[in-house]
């Protein structure tokens, strides 16, 4: 368990870093894309794709690079599509809110809110067509649980008893929406999954430990009952809702739900809890970092390097 | 061999033949099961197929599109039908956002087999939701093909087409069309979709449409021959996007005289799109006169007292066709054709 968890941690600071990284060169305005980023919500993607296999498929939405990262996506070829480059995962067509690696079971994400719940159902109908077990996992936000797709796409799941592991990052916001002007008070994302018929639970989204106890328990259920189920997790963006800022001068979160979540730093939790199990936690850290940092460098100097896609490429892939 | 079939069973028949050949096709829609079967077109396909590969749906087109969507990027090459094209109106986010832009925003990683089918009505006072011609809606968007099949033997071997294609193919049928009969062969083929055919030779002027357009276009072209010994040519385009520019352009080198006859409100549709064609590529001494008609700006109204005077039809052609060869004949002053109830081969329900 503990080797487990410590690959677990060098993948949850992994994308930390390169979140940080993307945020302190995107001054430099040759990343020409939108970019929402995921720092503060690390836990939730490690957590539950440390659970699937690279068969299992994962959708994601506009706050992708967690999902595509821990998913095994290529860190070159995201990077390359920040830059627009042509060695980027789509050859500069998307960038950031468009990744895709199919090779690591990631499909192409999409920024229009609660838009790939329904394919990854569609995903899963073809899977459970094809007699083939996998699980497609479709991570979604509080804010896409508004949409009407939302309900439309969990009912026909649980209709069609289909393998899927919903996982809702309920990180209170949708851009400097709060809940309280979105849904009315006492309304649960979960309790609104189980009057479609679907099975769940809720967790802390900021303990990686708790949610991959908790992506567990739904995976056996999925698997023993060939139904889909719904997993809330609470997290937080610590930085802005797109961009590589903190906006915290804005004031539209209460400083003290800010302090309260910059307390429970995903980040922060699972070194304290390694560090008590292994007293050369730090020195291992320090390893982890440094290897990290040299792939850091060694992946953005190559996207910076990489070609632009030629003017050729406008008109391609328009059909296939 | 050929039998003198619909296009309800031709659409009926492409759809089975294609089920038989690739395993991967599957249909659903509201409907698709029940026993009216999508007015015949789906009929007896769950009883051959089960009910894995033809299934009735909820009522939430947007999310069964992105349904549609998930299992084309996962091997299959589904089907949705929609009774009214109105329905697809909630599933313009998937159809435009999705898989319009899939194949392009993955470079080519991932494509999106998909057949949309959506039926226009007409009549019985239907009126101002149920009888929209919506075209031009899907055909603006790059990365959707549009056909609009008039004749039995064209949708069967467009379907055909469709189904096989790479790509989101949203494919309309006219509800008045459905009983119009035809000699249809029984085998397996296809007809390429973007291509244009002549419904009708001719030498003096070009009338361009598409779908229930060319029923009115022919029932004008007859009536301009024989009272007025006018030749017109019909160009049924079958397609609107991608559009066969080239058999446009030739019938206007040949006539010199276009009417681009629209099955929609003219404003940025279809007949707009044709004369643009015209004009870009050929010059002005080439052609003599250029126009276009089409249904009145109003949404359509229910009542047949006013439902007459909104819809173009062959009334309206035979002597916007008078007015352009210079001829100082009309053909019949008022309109008092109720445009309510189609041709005496068609049989309900709406």
């Amino acid at each position: 368990m503990n080797n487990n968890l410590n690959k677990i941690y060098s993948k949850m600071i992994r994308i930390r870093m390169i979140e940080q990284k993307i945020a302190s060169l995107y001054g430099e305005q040759e990343m020409r894309c939108p970019v929402h980023l995921s720092i503060g919500q690390e836990a939730v993607a490690t957590g539950v794709c440390s659970q699937l296999k690279t068969n299992d498929i994962v959708l994601s939405a506009h706050r992708a690079h967690a999902h595509y990262l821990a998913k095994g996506g290529d860190l070159k070829k995201m990077l390359s599509e920040l830059y627009g480059k042509e060695n980027g995962c789509v050859m500069g067509k998307g960038g950031s809110m468009h990744l895709a690696d199919l090779v690591a079971g990631f499909y192409p994400a999409v920024p229009i809110v609660g838009s790939t719940i329904p394919i990854g159902v569609g995903v899963a109908l073809a899977n459970k067509m094809k007699k083939n077990s996998n699980i497609t996992c479709i991570f979604l936000g509080d804010g896409s649980t508004e949409e009407g797709v939302f309900h439309e796409s969990l009912d026909f799941a649980s209709l069609k008893n289909l393998n899927i592991l919903f996982v809702c990052e309920n990180n209170f916001y949708s851009v400097y929406s709060p809940m309280n002007v979105r849904q009315f008070e006492k309304r649960s994302a979960l309790n609104l999954a189980k009057s479609h018929g679907l099975q769940g639970s809720h967790g802390d989204g900021s303990s990686v430990m708790e949610v991959i106890k908790k992506t567990k328990d739904g995976i056996k259920y999925i698997k023993k009952n060939k139904k889909p189920f719904f997993l809330e997790l609470q997290t937080y963006r610590f930085i802005e809702h797109c961009g590589p800022n903190n906006d915290d001068n804005l004031k539209y979160r209460n400083k003290n739900e800010i302090d309260k979540w910059l307390k429970k730093d995903p980040i922060k939790l699972a070194e304290n809890y390694l560090s008590k199990k292994n007293k050369k936690f730090f020195l291992d850290k320090e390893k982890i970092i440094n290897k990290i940092n040299i792939e850091i460098e060694k992946s953005f100097n190559q996207a910076k390097n990489a070609r632009f896609p030629s003017s050729k490429n406008l008109k391609l892939h328009l059909y296939g | 061999m050929d039998r003198n079939i619909d296009c309800a069973k031709a659409i009926n028949e492409a759809t089975e033949q294609c089920m038989k050949k690739y395993k991967n096709v599957f249909i659903f829609g509201l409907g698709v099961p029940d026993p009216k079967g999508i007015f015949g077109t789906t009929t007896g396909l769950q009883k051959k197929f089960g009910n894995q590969r033809v299934f009735d749906m909820p009522l939430a087109e947007n999310g069964m599109t992105g349904v549609a969507v998930g299992a084309a990027l996962n091997g299959f090459r589904p089907i949705i039908t929609h009774q009214r094209i109105e329905f697809a109106l909630l599933s313009m986010e998937q159809i435009i956002n999705q898989a319009a832009k899939w194949n392009y925003m993955t470079a080519g990683k991932q494509n999106v087999p998909l057949v949309i089918r959506m039926i226009v009505g007409k009549g019985w006072g239907q009126g101002p939701q149920h009888s929209q011609n919506l075209e031009s809606l899907f055909a603006h968007i790059p990365g959707l093909k549009v056909v609009m099949p008039f004749s039995p033997k064209d949708s069967k071997g467009l379907l055909i087409s469709s189904i096989e294609d790479n790509n989101p193919v949203i494919f309309i049928e006219h509800r008045w069309l459905h009983s119009i009969k035809q000699q249809v062969p029984k085998s397996y083929y296809k007809i390429k979709i973007g291509t244009g055919r002549v419904a009708c030779q001719g030498k003096d002027i070009s009338l361009i449409s598409y779908s229930y357009g060319i029923f009115e276009c022919l029932k004008a072209s007859k009536i301009l021959k024989e009272k007025f010994n006018i030749s017109a040519e019909v160009i049924d385009l079958r397609t609107i996007r991608p559009l066969d520019k080239n058999i446009i352009l030739k019938s206007v080198k040949k006539t010199k005289r276009i009417l681009a006859v629209d099955n929609s409100w003219k404003s940025f549709g279809v007949s707009a799109e044709i004369i643009s064609i015209i004009t870009d590529n050929l010059k002005t001494k080439d052609i003599k006169k250029i126009a276009r008609i089409g249904n009145v700006e109003v949404p359509c109204p229910s009542t047949r007292a006013l439902a007459k005077d909104f819809y173009c039809n062959y009334i309206t052609i035979v002597n916007k066709v008078l007015n352009m060869m210079d001829s100082k004949k009309k053909y019949i002053k008022k309109n008092n054709l109720y445009d309510d109830v189609p041709d005496k081969s068609f049989k309900g329900p709406f």
